[in-house]
């Protein structure tokens, strides 16, 4: 496994993660070295084995469909944590479609 | 007070030899005489924790106690706590206040448990040695040159210096197992399910697991029957009656199986971890108990599988913090995407990003078969080893670490060293079952851990093996010198 | 040189539900900003999903409506990507083992006789939350974000690349569109964005593969639908005719200028990094669930016009009188009062005379002044030849202007019956055939329009209550 400044750069804008040319040679060193221990995973054979996605073989457990939630009072509470926010909304810079 | 068991607080504050209010105050002075040196504590409200004593004492007067109301207890800073900073040990939320409880938080506040504060943790519990906490590192109070353990270090230094007599943690990887190993702890990861993750703030959604951090198995017993209980705001919650933890800690362990894995017991281990560990199974032997060796063929994948799965979540799990609707924004940026990027790069420590980029990568077009589903495939193998081990043996003993504490910066520069010495933890996460640490001996003044696994539900042979143990040893009881 | 216009659609229909797909917030329209947010909603951290029963229960519905596969065991995946108006930087949706796998919905094509079908095949049908709204008027050059839509659960719809026109694709949009709220799952309000269209466009040389597609996002209209679809499929063949390729893409309609136009690139686009949502196991569908949604499930409108037809509709009356619930429930109320014999007459009065009012009137048939059963007995009324087709009109616009409760009532009150008598009529001829000797004359002369005004006349003499036929035939008698 050998990652390329390129690769970082792919995952690292994919992840909207800024990185500098440093960090970008350090996480690909990093990367690098833990994909060298994960890469022991691809040798085991799997075959026929199902993939196990969550710790408990049971299904989802659904909820009725009634109103619960939801109120000026919490959505002015909520948007005092916000960065920027007015006339109830939360403001972004600009987003052009 | 400060090394009452449990029971033993409980009893003097029926018996009005003490007040919530007054136990409270004791283990906010201990907390403002220590934290400086331990930094366990990264947000205090003592007009809170005061208040919410008087209530518990003004309940007791009333009559209506419940089994630990007035306790006082410490909530790791991943808990979403009503009107408290909640930082997940991140610059991300230096300034977030949780608008709700955690179900966690509000079953103890039911309970009348205190809260004394948030305490330090591992950014996003993502380590293991609390070394990336924005808040500066949390000091082992066994020898304060040392970590002590993450990702819930905080949790285990505060019980470990007697600044609270209990806490909350939780284990992804190990987070609660470790650092009680390392301090000298009793923590118990119980079975996924069990314990509500609502209100938790999520790494690894599908290993996450909430769970108590104390002196001994008794006082573990007693938190989780506070903490768990099935709950309808978590689609993984299990709806089950709700358990008495207590009710078989009395039972002797004549018979009882402890499983040794070879893959675990053989020359590999640290010669006088395995020396402790022993000694620990002597005890139990004399006990009643009998060892039967046992295999976990696939264990030795286990750490690779949890790096794929753990940051393949998690990655996902930390997208919501966008700088948009709460937590750290950049200050200057060009346009959305950029804020988006500097607000990240800034917000979050360079193990939280690495981890991130490892889940962006192992879920990324043409490379999810590889890894994320390879490592699904491998996880369910290990799960079934552990069904499979549980067919000859009750519960299975192993380290709980390679080693003891170690001291700082000794392996925060290999990532991968360092998680390779989550070996004995992690295989526990991905078969969703519980699992124990507790203290079994020393070295060099150092505390060992030793871990007890046991199959889905079976929390309750757990403590009951540790709490015979514990009767018949003073591991637990220990305090470092400069905390006595 | 010809060119062949593929296309495929995805429609995301607003599910019928009370609350939200993962939360206990309301989905009503409207509401102040933010205020129909819950913390789940608002990806606090620490909250978690819990699926509501009632969007399940609706997708079942459409899959059992369209004839697919439910799938038992249903996987909610997430789908990756960061936008403002996406609180957790993903969306919860599905990729593998959606609720409906497949499928098939029937269009009606052409008109009258020469109305035609088509089997539109269906590839899937997945539950999903939809997107919060960006609100891009000026807060000091910044955007301000709405979360109240932010876990609206949605059906997306995905079918097959099988249509070869817009107006096939409009076919089928309104098929859809009757179908999801003949089941009672969606509103169908598009202003209210409860119903949008995708559509995927592609040109091609008959015979040869698929040409690159390029996607229109958010159509919420039949008319932009086919316009936006007409633009495209134009603007396409131009590129490739002068030469140049198609690039995959994003386009927006814009109703102001007729045109579709790129958006700015998802640079990451492809790259959603879909994986099983781990805060929610799977969704066990069992059969009972399945039963009892079936039996829950009205008519539908495919089954209803065969029923129909038998009743000696032809395909493009049936197909019009199913054109949603209201129109076939309209029918078959007219049909119990005036007899399934009537069914074509029923259907030409409420496509005709009926809906034309309500046309003028801007009313939705549910809100038509003449009940279903006042028409019936309206169409009784003519059939028995109580009174004449003419002074049916009459007698509906009586109806429509509430001057009484039932035809029988209006007829009798203002004395429309029609005149049988063959008496009182022979005598009306006579006096007709006795003022009028020029008209006569012109008939026995061979014009036979002079026969008509002559009927005219004695019409008019009966003040519209004389059986025309009768008339007619008594008159030819007295003049042969």
């Amino acid at each position: 496994m050998a990652f390329t400044p390129e690769d970082v750069q792919r995952l690292a804008k994919l992840a909207r993660i800024e990185l500098g040319p440093e960090q970008v040679n350090a996480t690909l060193g990093h990367l690098d070295n833990i994909f060298g221990m994960i890469a022991e995973l691809r040798q085991v054979d799997t075959n026929g084995i199902a993939p196990m996605a969550h710790a408990c073989d049971v299904g989802q457990r659904l909820r009725e469909d009634k109103v619960t939630d939801g109120s000026i009072e919490q959505r002015d509470r909520c948007l005092a944590l916000a960065p920027e926010s007015e006339a109830g909304l939360y403001l972004v810079p600009k987003v052009i479609e | 007070m400060i090394h009452a068991s449990l029971k033993e607080v409980v009893s003097a504050l029926d018996a009005k030899k003490v007040s919530s209010l007054e136990l409270t105050d004791l283990f906010l002075g201990r907390i403002a005489q220590h934290n400086p040196t331990i930094n366990a504590f990264v947000t205090l409200d003592e007009e809170k924790s005061r208040a919410a004593a008087k209530a518990a004492d003004a309940a007791r007067a009333a009559g209506n106690a419940g089994p630990l109301t007035g306790v006082p207890i410490a909530h790791k800073d991943i808990f979403c706590q009503d009107g408290w900073r909640t930082t997940c040990g991140s610059r991300m939320l230096e300034n977030f206040v949780a608008p709700y409880n955690a179900t966690v938080v509000e079953r103890c506040n039911q309970a009348g448990l205190v809260s004394l504060g948030k305490l330090n943790m591992d950014e996003f519990a993502m380590g293991s040695s609390n070394e990336t906490s924005y808040y500066g590192p949390v000091r082992n109070p066994w020898d304060t040159e040392r970590v002590p353990g993450g990702s819930s270090g905080g949790s285990a230094a505060a019980v470990a210096a007697r600044l609270a007599p209990a806490v909350t943690g939780t284990d992804t990887g190990g987070s609660i197992r470790q650092p009680a190993a390392l301090c000298g702890l009793t923590g118990l990861k119980p079975s996924y399910g069990t314990v509500s993750r609502w209100g938790m703030i999520a790494f690894a959604s599908s290993l996450d697991q909430a769970g108590p951090m104390a002196h001994s198995a008794e006082d573990c017993a007693l938190l989780l029957n506070a903490f768990a209980g099935f709950d309808a705001k978590d689609s993984t919650s299990l709806e089950r009656d709700n358990e008495d933890y207590t009710r078989s800690l009395a039972q002797p362990l004549k018979g009882l199986r402890i499983g040794l894995p070879k893959e675990f017991f053989n020359a590999d281990g640290d010669a006088a971890t395995m020396a402790a560990i022993d000694a620990a199974l002597a005890e139990y032997r004399k006990l009643g108990a009998e060892t039967v060796e046992v295999s976990l063929p696939s264990i030795g994948q286990s750490v690779s599988a949890y790096y794929v799965i753990a940051p393949a979540e998690a990655s996902s799990n930390l997208s919501r913090f966008d700088g948009v609707r709460y937590g750290y924004r950049a200050p200057e940026y060009s346009d959305l995407n950029d804020m988006y990027a500097k607000s990240r790069a800034q917000g979050f420590g360079e193990e939280v990003k690495r981890r991130i980029l490892i889940g962006t990568y192992v879920l990324s077009h043409g490379y999810y078969d590889a890894y994320y589903l390879q490592a699904q495939r491998i996880r369910r193998l290990i799960a079934n080893d552990f069904d499979q081990a549980f067919k000859q043996c009750d519960v299975i003993a192993s380290p709980t670490t390679p080693g003891t504490a170690f001291k700082f910066g000794e392996k925060s520069g290999d990532p991968v060293q360092m998680y390779l010495s989550d070996i004995y933890t992690i295989g526990v996460n991905l078969a969703g079952i519980p699992a124990l640490s507790h203290p079994c001996g020393e070295i060099n003044g150092l505390p060992v851990g030793m871990q007890l696994i046991g199959p889905y539900f079976s929390e309750h042979r757990l403590l009951n093996a540790t709490h015979q143990y514990q009767q018949a040893t003073d591991w637990h009881r220990r305090t470092p010198a400069a905390f006595a | 040189m010809t060119w062949e216009v593929v296309i495929g659609m995805e429609t995301h229909a607003q599910l019928a539900t009370n609350s939200k797909i993962f939360s206990g917030a309301s989905i009503a329209f409207g509401a102040e900003p933010n205020a129909q947010t819950s913390l789940v909603d608002l990806a606090m951290p620490g909250v978690l999903p819990v699926l509501n029963r009632e969007a399940v229960s609706c997708a079942i519905r459409f899959g059992l409506a369209v004839g697919a596969r439910i799938d038992q065991r249903s996987i909610f995946a997430r789908k990756n990507y960061f936008y403002p108006d996406l609180p957790k930087g993903y969306q919860i949706s599905q990729f593998e083992n959606p609720v409906v796998d497949g499928g098939t919905i029937t269009l009606q094509l052409g008109q009258g006789d020469s109305a035609t079908t088509k089997v539109i095949q269906l590839t899937r049908a997945h539950m999903e939350e939809d997107a919060g709204k960006s609100l891009h008027e000026d807060f000091h050059g910044r955007t301000g974000v709405d979360l109240n839509r932010a876990g609206t659960p949605l059906l997306e719809i995905v079918s097959e690349p099988d249509m070869r026109s817009s107006a096939e694709a409009v076919a089928y949009a309104r098929a859809l569109h009757n179908l999801v709220r003949w089941i009672g799952i969606c509103d169908g309000n598009m202003q209210e964005g409860s119903f949008r269209c995708d559509a995927n466009v592609s040109v091609r040389k008959p015979g040869e593969p698929f040409g690159t597609r390029r996607e229109i996002k958010n159509l919420n209209s039949f008319r932009f639908l086919q316009q936006a679809i007409d633009y495209e499929v134009q603007w396409q063949i131009n590129e490739l005719e002068e030469g140049r390729a198609i690039q995959q893409a994003t386009v927006l309609f814009d109703p102001d200028t007729g045109e579709t136009r790129a958006m700015r690139t998802k640079e990451d686009a492809m790259d959603y990094r879909y994986f099983p949502d781990p805060d929610l196991l799977p969704v066990i569908i069992s059969d009972d669930w399945i039963e009892r949604v079936r039996g829950e499930m009205p008519e539908l409108p495919e089954a209803m016009r065969t029923r129909f037809e038998a009743l000696g509709l032809s395909t493009y009356d049936a197909a019009a009188v199913t054109a949603s619930l209201e129109i076939a429930r309209y029918f078959e109320g007219a049909l119990k009062v005036a007899g399934n014999a009537q069914a074509k007459q029923a259907a030409n009065w409420i496509m005709g005379d009926l809906s034309a009012r309500l046309n003028r009137e801007d009313l939705g048939i549910d809100a038509a002044p003449v009940s279903p059963e006042q028409l019936g007995g309206l169409i009784a009324r003519i059939a028995d030849q109580t009174i004449s087709n003419a002074i049916g009109k009459k007698v509906f616009d009586a109806l429509w202007q509430g001057q009484g409760k039932s035809a029988d009532e209006i007829i009798e009150a203002q004395g429309l019956k029609q005149i049988t008598d063959t008496g009182a009529i022979e005598a009306l001829v006579d006096e007709v055939i006795a003022a009028n000797p020029g008209n006569v004359a012109e008939f026995k002369a061979g014009k036979e329009k002079a026969l008509n005004a002559l009927v005219g006349q004695i019409m008019k003499a009966a003040k519209g209550k004389a059986n025309p036929q009768q008339v007619n035939d008594l008159l030819k008698k007295k003049l042969s």
